[in-house]
């Protein structure tokens, strides 16, 4: 706005409040213009398909599994207070809680320790962290279904060591580490992010005014980088809520997740309706956690 | 955002437009034309041919010979499940010539009107198919499809491990001896063949729409799930060549050309259980648009001629319908296809999967109950 009343204005034109709102709508349509493609990309492949999926969850499955568009109904959505669906939902949950924690727990030490070196050796810990994704994600769970099997290397070493081969692959544990792997360095980015900004003075002035290393941290560093650790939370969260490729690959597919779930949904009991449903679901969920964050650390970072 | 009142509403009517648009192409199911089929005559070419069929099920070269002999382009689409391919034949203009699906979906998508009926003036060579496959419950008319390639679903034993005297029962994952296994075990990630497993194993149908029958199938699956690695479609047949595990549910082809492929394929054993199991078939259908429906009707043809069947069995290793390539067959595919000790309670104790309806709900959630 300000840059129109600073912009000098030729002896000839007059600034009548006609020049200045059709100057403004001129404004205004470039700056459509430019948002266009944008704009364009987003209602087509976001708010399309996410209304298909918010249609098709009020739809009917017919007796050969397709979905007819008649007959509108709520059926798939009071489903879905069904035992095996809670089962399921508390289950996710639970996995994407422990994952986040695990997460937050172990990128923070780092987070600090990167956002306290040199800016050269910061910039070099800041691209391994980044190395991981330059391969697919498909691929490094696949390179840990070879880790953890009962004749990988892993089990070798152990073997040779003398604890015994180690059964790893197909279980719970093999899903959570195979999460918090896939999934640290959305934890590390914004934590370092927020931690790097803070003025180091800040901490030493805690540590002169007698102040333990723990009280330092506690009250000083931790409320300062708390943006961070709000986005990084629901960056882990989100993500490992909806999981399916590590649970399948690594957990064995032996415990539904609500990823598989839907999946089979779709898949195998073709029941479309249900299984947009439960998309909605998972979107109000994260839709949620969200604005929690916009609430919460969003504002600051 | 601050946009003019009339652009975000034209922007809101053509969001909804283009909805609209998007789920009428795919809420109405268009019916074939007719019931007469292509006017084709035999050998007769109308375009390239586009093959959409399950991947690792034709030799490339195979395919190719087939584009050379007749001076078109032959290419293929690959998919994984016959719920993955039903969408995208039935939403239309898939530019796909010849489909390649299992028994039960034949049935859905003739229901649903997304096959054409074929032409056999066209196919000479459909003689060629054995009596077994004749006129299936699925196409009892046999007017929409001819069988391509059929197997048995069934266990695969590791007997380095297991020995030779074991029970060649559903018993071996089931029954109480499988803890003895626990942790080696692989069912697969399917709940109408797993759950059909369990059924069979009960004395029950596969296909049992039995609310009571389904939820002992449940319960004996979920029993068995604490003895298992995993539930495991794609790579069962590696983990067990692999040592990873010693007993897998597994379709009969993958099983004998996973065998094939180590050092030692005698150490294995594939059987179908005393109590029966899951014979499988699938076939060759022209989608009802099919772009070059001449071209479809000349490639199924020439593939049930007796050589070209052999050709495809060999590469592949599954049983061929064709009654005149089975003397064509290598001789340990042969040999595996055809022995009693494959099939322990003879052809009367398999079924083909037909599609239960509605009650296909009841079998995916009483599978992801069983996995807890």
């Amino acid at each position: 706005m300000t840059l129109t009343h600073n912009r000098p204005i030729a002896d000839t034109a007059v600034a009548t409040p006609e020049f200045e709102a059709a100057n403004e709508r001129q404004k205004r349509r470039r700056g459509l213009l430019l948002a266009l493609p944008a704009y364009a990309y987003l209602v087509l492949f976001f708010a399309v398909p996410l209304g298909i999926v918010i249609v098709y969850s009020f739809a009917t499955r017919n007796r050969f599994g397709g979905t007819d568009l008649t007959g509108w109904n709520i059926d798939s959505y009071t489903a879905l207070g069904d035992s095996l669906v809670r089962q399921v939902l508390l289950r996710s949950i639970t996995l994407a809680v422990i994952t986040t924690v695990l997460c937050l727990v172990i990128a923070y030490p780092l987070a600090y320790y990167m956002a306290t070196r040199r800016e050269s050796v910061r910039n070099l810990m800041l691209v391994f962290v980044m190395i991981p994704f330059w391969t697919n994600f498909l691929v490094r769970n696949y390179a840990w279904y070879v880790i953890l099997g009962t004749d990988g290397p892993l089990s070798r070493v152990t073997e040779t060591v003398g604890i015994g081969e180690t059964r790893l692959l197909f279980t719970q544990s093999a899903v959570v580490l195979g999460l918090v792997y896939g999934f640290l360095p959305f934890m590390i980015l914004p934590l370092y992010a927020s931690i790097e900004r803070i003025d180091g003075r800040l901490l030493e002035a805690s540590r002169d005014l007698y102040a333990s290393g723990f009280q330092s941290f506690r009250h000083v560093l931790l409320p300062l980088s708390m943006p961070g650790v709000v986005a990084g939370s629901i960056l882990v969260f989100i993500p490992s809520l909806g999981a399916y490729v590590t649970p399948e690959i690594l957990g064995g597919a032996k415990t539904t997740l609500l990823g598989s779930y839907i999946v089979t949904q779709f898949l195998t009991a073709r029941n479309l309706p249900f299984g947009a449903a439960l998309s909605a679901v998972l979107m109000v969920i994260m839709l949620t956690a969200t604005i929690v964050y916009f609430r919460k650390g969003g504002r600051t970072l | 955002m601050n946009l003019q009142p009339r652009t975000r509403w034209l922007l809101i009517v053509a969001a909804f437009a283009m909805l609209a648009a998007a789920c009428g192409s795919d809420g109405e199911s268009s019916a074939a034309d007719g019931d007469a089929g292509a006017e084709c005559e035999v050998g007769d070419t109308d375009g390239d041919l586009a093959l959409f069929n399950w991947a690792e099920y034709i030799d490339p070269e195979h395919l190719e010979a087939f584009g050379d002999e007749f001076g078109i382009e032959a290419t293929m689409t690959t998919y994984d499940s016959n719920e993955s391919m039903l969408p995208i034949i039935s939403a239309g203009n898939s530019g796909f010539d010849v489909i390649v699906p299992s028994d039960y979906m034949v049935g859905i998508m003739i229901d649903g009107g997304f096959l054409q009926p074929l032409n056999f003036a066209a196919i000479p060579n459909s003689t060629n198919i054995s009596d077994d496959f004749a006129n299936p419950s699925y196409d009892p008319e046999q007017a929409y499809s001819l069988p391509y390639q059929w197997g048995f679903t069934g266990l695969a034993v590791n007997t380095e491990v297991v020995g030779d005297d074991f029970p060649r029962s559903w018993d071996l994952v089931f029954g109480e001896g499988a803890s003895e296994y626990a942790g080696q075990i692989t069912l697969l990630n399917d709940p109408r063949e797993t759950l059909g497993a369990a059924l069979k194993s009960l004395g029950y149908s596969l296909n049992s729409t039995d609310q009571g029958e389904l939820d002992e199938a449940r319960d004996l699956v979920a029993a068995a799930s604490g003895n298992l690695a995993a539930f495991n479609t794609d790579s069962s047949d590696e983990l067990l060549t692999s040592g990873e595990t010693v007993i897998a549910h597994v379709y009969s082809g993958d099983a004998f050309t996973q065998f094939l492929e180590t050092d030692n394929p005698e150490i294995y054993e594939f059987f179908v259980p005393e109590e029966g199991g899951t014979r499988w078939i699938d076939n060759m259908a022209i989608p009802f648009d099919a772009p070059h429906p001449c071209t479809a009707h000349t490639f199924i043809n020439w593939l049930l001629d007796g050589g070209q069947g052999a050709t495809l069995s060999n590469w592949n290793y599954y049983g061929t319908p064709n009654a005149e390539s089975i003397d064509l067959l290598d001789e340990e595919l042969n040999e595996f296809l055809t022995s009693p000790a494959v099939l322990v309670g003879g052809l009367d104790s398999v079924e083909s999967i037909a599609d239960t309806g509605d009650f296909e709900i009841n079998y995916a959630d009483a599978f992801t109950a069983a996995k807890g």
